[in-house]
């Protein structure tokens, strides 16, 4: 997906001289804003001390967190503006009580325990709201334009999506939130990325930040924000800008956002726990007022055009090696000398080779869902591709709605009686087989196509299993053919 | 809670070539349905070392006992997972040399009290070859000197100055120093519209 000929960067004026000339209070990106509004001080060390507006925490990075903070003789400081939920570990299954694996049970009790004695709000399967961190946050209302959000997750990003600046953070820094309500963090620089046109047909936001990241790379957003812009972020849905602020962090961008607009407040009115009647007004218009200005200068500019995106899908072992559906995986001579070890070894594990079309693949595993793309958006593109035909002989076919909001809504339209037609496993919800800490887990050398977000070695259970991104329409067309194909031919 | 300041790690080095080392093969999930962090230690890199059949650099001999894990670019990229700094800090290593590093795990490092020092290109690739030649030599990372000390000479490191003055200073319990900002936290929620519901 690298593209040769044209240039990826435009130069502009660099923060560091911009802030030689000193501030501009008139043009300034939704980043500087937010951040200053949640300053708390600047740090001896020069970082600043930031006020986390939202702080959603699930079983896996948190009970460490809880035991630190127990041993220091704290309590949780803004319990109101925490929540949980139970996602990883959970089965996909059957989510009755007690979980079938002694382990997750454990985990989830110690998450119900640490809730109850902190007075923090677990959206439990019982609550009817139960889901991945990344999914719930927003359909409940949650996540909401100008705040601040963490969470124990690298997907925090997603939250970016509704204009948030949204950070996932290690253990011992949910620690840090649950005691201050407060992060110590360096600012990053912002890095606009516009993807102009249109999208054709067959092509979804999957596959943008797929060729965005082909473009700038894993390591190309380390020390930035990306903040999305252009016709086709403008013209997608929230759900879909979602899709692409969850994967900011395979970038190497701690975050990514999308400036807020008609479509954020339209997607949140009425949410529960959005602002409501006279407040919401109020509220449309800070969220207005937080957005980046125009002639607001930024660190580094990237254009992409949006007509040129191909459904897209990984070869590798990271997120940046992709190619369009129709072309030919990479040979070692037509990349960059210092990427030629990285590339050698994905193929090696891949078992892939170089020349050869991505399209026809064999696939053993075809798997919708996760927090990338685990929405009611997701379940209907896939689906659509589902009703015309069945999934291949010998192709085991997940698909795990993102929520319980995200399952009823599926079933009250009656896309899990198609998935299950076609031969696909209709579960409850949760990370599922994105991760694999939970019994969904690819075997051997088994091979999936899959809407999660890494194609990392191991990452989807097996040592020695193998994954390849793409979009949900992708994978489910995947699981008709037994192989990798194109969706177009199918739409 | 003060810490100790951190003024050098002394140690062998382990070289682990590579770029973009997620941190799902630093400690595969499976190891993560655990509600503390001990024990981490002997799984990591579990599967990297089970497919190397005892070549993993982990696995070396020469390395048992190092302290400084020298590695590629984008070492630590993927899942914030603090677990995968707690299982080599739990291994033995104290500090981490490298090309570049991704944010999260450099931040998670950091309230560990762990450096994550970066070396120009050329310093990198003669470190990691001197280190591989002569895996017993003691290598110095002196923070407050910027440099990394080896038979081979010596190299400016960079650390970034917020993380390597908590270092020097014993100031890397970051709990503590948030929480001495006090009232200043409630001032500023007071200022946000959205902890307020938006009233008028």
């Amino acid at each position: 997906m690298r593209d040769g000929g044209r240039p990826c960067y435009l130069p502009l004026v660099s923060d560091a001289q911009r802030s030689e000339r000193g501030p501009r209070a008139s043009a300034r990106t939704l980043l500087d804003k937010v951040w200053n509004l949640h300053a708390v001080r600047e740090l001896p060390n020069g970082q600043t001390q930031l006020l986390i507006g939202l702080h959603l925490i699930h079983e896996v990075t948190s009970p460490q967190a809880f035991a630190m903070l127990r041993e220091m003789g704290l309590r949780v400081r803004f319990p109101q503006r925490t929540f949980a939920t139970v996602d990883h570990i959970i089965p996909t299954d059957s989510q009755l009580r007690p979980l079938s694996d002694a382990l997750a049970e454990a985990m989830m009790g110690e998450l119900e325990r640490n809730c109850r004695e902190q007075g923090i709000q677990l959206f439990d399967p019982a609550s009817g709201h139960q889901g991945i961190v990344h999914v719930i946050g927003p359909e409940l209302g949650l996540t909401q334009p100008g705040m601040t959000i963490a969470c124990g997750d690298s997907h925090t990003s997603t939250h970016g999506a509704f204009g948030a600046v949204a950070f996932g953070i290690g253990t011992s820094q949910v620690r840090d939130v649950l005691a201050t309500q407060c992060l110590a963090m360096a600012r990053p620089k912002v890095r606009r990325i516009e993807v102009a046109g249109k999208l054709a047909s067959g092509v979804y936001a999957k596959d943008v930040v797929l060729a965005i990241i082909g473009r700038l790379g894993v390591k190309g957003g380390i020390g930035f924000a990306y903040e999305y812009a252009g016709s086709v972020l403008e013209a997608m849905t929230l759900e879909e800008r979602m899709t692409v602020c969850n994967m900011s962090i395979e970038g190497g961008a701690r975050c990514g956002y999308v400036n807020p607009d008609e479509t954020t407040f339209a997607y949140l009115a009425g949410r529960e726990f959005a602002p409501k009647r006279d407040a919401f007004e109020r509220a449309k218009a800070w969220w207005r007022g937080i957005a980046s200005d125009a002639g607001a200068t930024y660190a580094d500019r990237v254009e992409l055009d949006g007509r040129t995106i191909p459904p897209t899908v990984t070869f590798g072992i990271n997120p940046g090696q992709s190619v369009g559906v129709d072309e030919a995986i990479p040979r070692l001579d037509a990349v960059p000398s210092d990427e030629r070890p990285g590339l050698e070894e994905a193929l090696a594990y891949m078992d892939l080779r170089p020349g050869e079309k991505i399209a026809g693949t064999p696939i053993d595993v075809a798997f919708i869902g996760s927090c990338t793309n685990g929405r009611i958006s997701d379940l209907r593109e896939a689906a659509r591709v589902a009703r015309s035909g069945r999934v291949a002989p010998g192709v085991k076919a997940l698909v795990v709605p993102g929520s319980q909001a995200v399952a009823r809504q599926a079933e009250a339209e009656g896309l899990d009686e198609v998935f299950r037609a076609a031969g696909f496993e209709w579960r409850e919800p949760g990370c599922s087989m994105c991760l694999a800490m939970n019994p969904d887990k690819l075997v051997g050398r088994q091979i999936c196509a899959s809407s999660s977000n890494r194609n990392f070695k191991g990452r989807q259970g097996s040592p020695s299993g193998r994954t390849l991104l793409m979009s949900p329409a992708m994978v489910a067309a995947a699981a008709l053919a037994g192989r990798v194909r194109d969706v177009r031919e199918v739409l | 809670m003060a810490r100790p300041p951190l003024e050098r790690v002394v140690g062998r080095g382990c070289v682990l070539r590579g770029d973009d080392i997620d941190t799902d093969r630093v400690i595969p999930a499976r190891f993560m349905k655990v509600v503390t962090f001990d024990g981490l230690g002997e799984h990591a890199f579990e599967d990297d070392r089970a497919q190397a059949k005892g070549n993993h650099p982990l696995d070396d001999p020469r390395a048992r006992g190092a302290e400084i894990l020298i590695v590629g670019r984008n070492f630590g990229c993927g899942s914030s997972r603090e677990h995968a700094p707690q299982a080599l800090l739990r291994r033995g290593f104290r500090a981490f040399v490298g090309a570049s590093f991704a944010e999260i795990f450099a931040g998670n490092c950091a309230v560990l009290g762990l450096p994550c020092a970066t070396l120009a290109p050329p310093d990198l690739a003669a470190l990691m070859d001197a280190v591989e030649l002569d895996p017993a030599q003691e290598l110095v990372l002196d923070l407050r000197a910027g440099s990394l000390r080896s038979r081979a000479g010596s190299a400016p490191v960079t650390i970034p100055p917020g993380t390597r003055q908590q270092l020097l200073e014993g100031t890397w319990d970051t709990t503590s120093v948030l929480l001495e900002a006090g009232a200043a936290i409630d001032a500023t929620a007071g200022r946000l519209p959205y902890l307020r519901e938006f009233a008028a």
